[in-house]
């Protein structure tokens, strides 16, 4: 006769959801009040990061305002909720100590060699060009892409031409990144020899957000003047 | 009690060096490959996984009796998770520049196979002191698994450490170096040297017995 197996001893249902259960209350408040502790300074530095490199692409401003632009051509400044409207371009606009606006900066992304290279641009109203650019965020070629923000040739297509045509709706010349050694007109980008990929997702960046936004903008200039 | 001492500084050693995750045991290489591109990156790391690990396994160890066994793994996935979204909040309220250069490998902490390896290993079958000190060993020991990572390659591939030149403006740097097959190069040649010394110390050690 054989020997009655014991069965294996079983942790009740009950004890194992009750388990669970606890330990997803503990967790969730740790969570929690990590969220809260942390938030203040996660966005103050999200806020300074965004300011600095606003004044890195517009040296002459001492403040920054957030803006959307609208489809309808209306501009309104980012409250503190943050929500975007579908189709709203956000852009930044400096002012220097006066309150005068000296530029408007805005963000462009394009697909570079290794990933998507995200710019921010600086576009001043008077001289209608783009006076400057920064990385935002770029994995591209240590030593070959990232030469866009240290070849001195590159950096010398700034100020490049950015005019809104007659009518307002559009740039009059579209800016595109040309062969090295082979630009011809303001608006061209010459691109640096052996990271010309990148070169050219810096010209589509700024002309994609260039096309969208500025002739939206452009009309509403002195509104922007009055609210700094 | 200096017996006491002595276990707890073998707890402690145990992942430092003897059972180094990175020199030894090869686990977590992941992050080890992807982030080490420098030695901030490498050092922050290295603290952040050391903080979830130490966290985890010292919560882990206080509710070791009550965890069912049937439950354990998603008890433990829980609790890591928790830690790691903890630790994601820290660098993005220290620093956004650290937390876009770590990217996603922030999160991915969660499968580090290091943690959830101790958490099951140890933490589950001792108390809270020596659960934590392995857990302070073995992310010391990550940690300088990573930073040798990232100081070499820091060096050879951007002539810097720690952001500072160290060669002057005519180094040319071996770019590749900071490219993912860089990683795997700089890991070769610490585990191969590693390797060399262990071998020698065994070897040293049977001579003495002999």
């Amino acid at each position: 006769m054989k020997p009655a197996i014991d069965p294996l001893p079983t942790t009740p249902t009950a004890a194992m959801l009750r388990t669970l259960a606890v330990v997803a209350a503990l967790c969730g408040t740790i969570i929690t009040a990590a969220h809260q502790g942390t938030q203040a300074a996660i966005e103050g530095n999200k806020r300074l990061a965004i300011e600095r490199a606003v004044f890195k692409v517009i040296p002459a401003a001492v403040s920054v305002a957030e803006y959307l632009a609208l489809p309808e051509g209306r501009l309104v400044k980012v409250g503190a909720d943050k929500t975007a409207p579908a189709g709203a371009i956000k852009f930044y606009a400096g002012f220097d100590a006066s309150g005068r606006l000296v530029g408007v900066a805005a963000e462009g992304a394009a697909k570079g060699y290794a990933d998507t290279v995200r710019i921010l641009f600086a576009w001043e109203a008077s001289s209608q060009a783009v006076t400057g650019f920064g990385v935002v965020s770029s994995r591209e070629t240590p030593g070959i892409g990232d030469k866009i923000l240290v070849d001195k040739d590159f950096l010398a297509n700034f100020p490049l031409e950015a005019k809104l045509s007659a009518d307002m709706k559009t740039l009059a010349n579209a800016i595109r990144t040309v062969k090295h050694g082979t630009k011809a007109y303001p608006w061209e980008i010459d691109a640096i020899a052996g990271a010309t990929i990148t070169s050219r997702a810096v010209g589509r960046a700024i002309d994609e957000t260039a096309q969208a936004l500025l002739p939206r903008i452009a009309p509403h200039l002195a509104q922007l003047e009055d609210r700094p | 009690m200096t017996a006491t001492r002595t276990d707890r500084w073998d707890e402690f050693m145990e992942g430092l060096w003897r059972q180094n995750p990175i020199f030894v045991m090869t686990l977590g290489l992941c992050p080890a490959l992807a982030v080490t591109v420098s030695a901030v990156n490498a050092l922050s790391m290295g603290l952040a996984t050391t903080f979830v690990l130490t966290a985890s396994c010292f919560l882990v160890s206080l509710l070791r009796k009550r965890i069912p066994k049937e439950v354990r793994i998603a008890t433990y996935i829980v609790i890591i998770a928790t830690f790691v979204t903890v630790v994601d909040y820290l660098i993005q309220a220290v620093s956004l520049a650290l937390y876009d250069a770590l990217g996603a490998f922030i999160q991915l902490i969660v499968v580090n196979c290091v943690i959830l390896g101790r958490a099951e290993a140890h933490a589950s079958k001792h108390p809270p002191l020596p659960a934590v000190l392995s857990a302070l060993g073995m992310g010391a020991g990550f940690t300088l698994g990573l930073f040798a990572l990232g100081a070499v390659r820091e060096i050879l591939g951007a002539g810097k450490l720690f952001g500072i030149s160290l060669f002057g403006e005519h180094f040319q740097p071996w770019v590749v170096m900071v490219l993912p097959p860089g990683g795997f190069f700089v890991l070769g040649l610490w585990l191969l040297l590693f390797s060399a010394w262990t071998r020698r110390q065994r070897r040293k050690e049977a001579i003495q017995h002999a």
